[in-house]
């Protein structure tokens, strides 16, 4: 099992005011899952990323990641797990400004002290068919194309999980499908993706879609389908209706929800 | 690692190429002012020393007045009228350690020769001056105890006053006015170049009793130079000199003297005393500003970290550990006080070499100067760039990574 939650609570104290973002969540996740988390905003679903990213700590219940209880790490072997084992992907790209593609590449390898990074760094890049653009700065690219650096860097130190926190969410529809299929790709390989969206259309393309609710799981389905053939889904483009092949009940009341989301 | 930093650094520092000039600013003035400002004192210390050396150790100087602090001058010191040219043969005569003795009197006059005129120091010495200060006419000759006798108008010139008077010009035969009297000029004295503070070519010499009589109207000295005749009997000599003294002075014991003996040594200590408490005033405002410069990093480094918490959160998120974040800031603050330092220290040669000749002072610019202002710098930078560095680090991510 590569993630074990159990149990897990978060309580943020704002304002002296204690929030409950998650309440008791138990999840797990295998190697090679694509998993994908849906909630509306408030939904706890940003907070389960940042804990499964290691970037924050639960307030209880206990967290094994690979085995290991993560929960009594200090924050320089938390920092080591992140740096190995974990890529992250962000809507907003998150890439160094005034910096090359290829450096933003060999970033992750700068604090894991390894070598051959430019040799490294121009392979995860080719893998993103973006080779050709290795020396441009972040600005010289379009979102599209940033987003793929940022996929070569969260690959380059081939991480045990992908963690992307929607990833399209400022990219336009076709942009969007292209980096899906990477991540489908990426995912027949074998790379354990968990992917945080709103847009039903994006989490059609998971295997297993875990939505979260008030601060817990209100449900966890796996599409049997696609879980054993991996075959792509069957939408055309993000407006079509729901394929048949998807698990139909958690797609209709969150199309609602991000549909107001985003007026 | 620290490769990778400096590269980082280097590149952030030129992401804002005037910000970080106008960073590095007060850096570059404090070390150009600490290592011109210890340039001058050294050169100074450097040039008495030699010029002291130069006229050897055995020599006392009795001068008016009391001299109270060890190392320090009374105020009454050199004013009071009590020294007589009597007193200077006394010590001539009765003192068989004592080779010669030389006294002047000498007051700032103005020396008039055609068009030109000057104002420099007119020194009454007695003939015995050259053999007493191991100072020498370059061409022509000194005054004799004829001249000295007869209170005859000649008169022997410095360097300085020659090059303003007369130029290339020969001088010896010709004839200068001095306070409206006239002499005539029997030689020039070898150069002896500045102290740092006063140039000793600046004078001429004329005889003692002349200046007493023709030019001043006193019947005091301001000095009387012994040259002793065997350096280790300095001490003995000074202690019979003083008993002498105070014996034609009429002092009863355990009253102080109205004069005082000083060797050359004890002028050494003092003016280096007086030299030193300068130089050390000087370099310490030099340091304020170093310390400003300090703050001014400081300042930069804590808007620098606050406009990259982003930057910040995208490391730690990827595998920065609080150290790597702590170590590219302090980084970064260390290259810009090194780099100001490096610029300090140009700028300081070049203020020097400008100051060295405009004003003709002797600078020199000790290596241990140079290495203390690099490591002030450096140690300014490690100072005030923690602080911000140290923020950086300890800034949490999720918050950061929500920075816009």
């Amino acid at each position: 099992m590569l993630i074990a939650l159990e149990n897990v609570t978060k309580v943020f104290r704002m304002d002296g005011e204690e929030v409950h973002a998650l309440r008791g969540v138990s999840l797990e996740i295998r190697e090679g899952e694509f998993v994908a988390i849906i909630g509306p905003s408030g939904s706890g679903k940003s907070t389960m990323m940042n804990i499964l990213g290691l970037l924050d700590r639960p307030t209880s219940g206990r967290f094994l990641f690979d085995g290991r209880d993560v929960t009594t790490m200090n924050d320089a072997e938390l920092a080591r797990l992140r740096n190995r084992r974990i890529g992250f992907i962000f809507q907003s790209f998150n890439l160094l400004p005034r910096t090359p593609a290829i450096e933003n590449v060999e970033l992750p390898m700068v604090y894991s002290r390894d070598r051959d990074r430019r040799a490294r760094a121009l392979e995860a890049l080719a893998a993103v068919g973006l080779e050709k653009r290795a020396f441009h700065h972040p600005s010289q690219l379009s979102g599209g194309e940033q987003q793929r650096v940022a996929i070569g860097r969260a690959l380059v130190m081939r991480p045990s999980i992908l963690l992307a926190d929607e990833p399209t969410g400022n990219l336009d529809t076709k942009r969007g499908i292209e980096i899906m299929r990477i991540f489908e790709h990426l995912n027949r390989e074998g790379v354990t993706i968990a992917l945080i969206t709103h847009e039903p259309d994006i989490a059609a393309y998971a295997k297993r879609i875990v939505r979260f609710r008030d601060g817990v799981i209100e449900s966890d389905v796996l599409d049997r389908h696609r879980a054993t053939t991996g075959d792509p889904p069957a939408v055309a483009a993000p407006t079509s209706p729901a394929p048949s092949s998807l698990v139909p009940r958690p797609v209709a009341p969150d199309a609602r929800e991000s549909g107001e989301g985003r007026a | 690692m620290i490769l990778t930093s400096l590269r980082l650094a280097l590149r952030a520092l030129r992401g804002n190429p005037l910000r970080s000039i106008l960073t590095m600013l007060g850096v570059i003035i404090g070390v150009a002012a600490v290592i011109t400002t210890i340039s001058i004192g050294t050169g100074a210390r450097q040039s008495v020393e030699r010029q002291f050396s130069a006229l050897g150790t055995n020599l006392l100087t009795v001068i008016p007045g009391r001299i109270t602090a060890p190392g320090g001058i009374s105020t009454g010191g050199g004013a009071a009228q009590t020294l007589k040219i009597a007193d200077a043969e006394a010590i001539a005569q009765s003192l068989a350690g004592v080779e010669a003795v030389a006294a002047e009197f000498s007051r700032s006059g103005q020396v008039v020769f055609g068009p030109q005129n000057d104002v420099t120091t007119i020194s009454g010495v007695t003939p015995s001056f050259p053999a007493v200060r191991n100072w020498n006419p370059e061409s022509g000759a000194f005054f004799t105890e004829a001249d000295m006798r007869g209170r005859a108008r000649v008169v022997v010139i410095g360097k300085t006053v020659k090059d303003n008077l007369f130029g290339d010009a020969d001088p010896v035969g010709q004839t200068i006015r001095i306070n409206r009297l006239s002499f005539t000029v029997i030689g020039v004295m070898e150069g002896k170049g500045s102290t740092g503070f006063s140039d000793r070519d600046d004078a001429v010499w004329i005889p003692l009793s002349t200046a007493q009589k023709r030019l001043f109207g006193v019947d005091f000295v301001r000095s009387i130079y012994v040259k002793v005749r065997n350096p280790e009997r300095m001490a003995d000599v000074q202690g019979q000199v003083e008993a002498l003294l105070r014996t034609r002075h009429r002092i009863r014991e355990g009253a102080d003297s109205d004069f005082t003996v000083r060797n050359q040594a004890e002028f050494v200590r003092t003016f280096q005393g007086v030299n030193e408490t300068i130089t050390m005033l000087l370099t310490g405002i030099a340091a304020v500003s170093l310390i400003v410069g300090g703050i001014g990093i400081m300042n930069i480094m804590l808007v620098s970290v606050t406009e990259r918490t982003r930057e910040i959160g995208i490391r730690k998120a990827i595998g920065a550990t609080r150290r790597d974040i702590l170590v590219q800031f302090l980084v970064e603050a260390i290259v810009l006080s090194i780099a100001g330092g490096a610029v300090g220290i140009a700028l300081a040669f070049a203020a020097s070499g400008a100051l060295a000749s405009s004003t003709g002072w002797p600078l020199v610019t000790p290596t241990w100067a140079i290495a203390l202002a690099s490591g002030s710098a450096a140690a300014i930078g490690i100072f005030f760039g923690f602080y911000p560095a140290a923020r950086a680090s300890r800034l949490d991510p999720i918050q950061a990574l929500r920075y816009e």
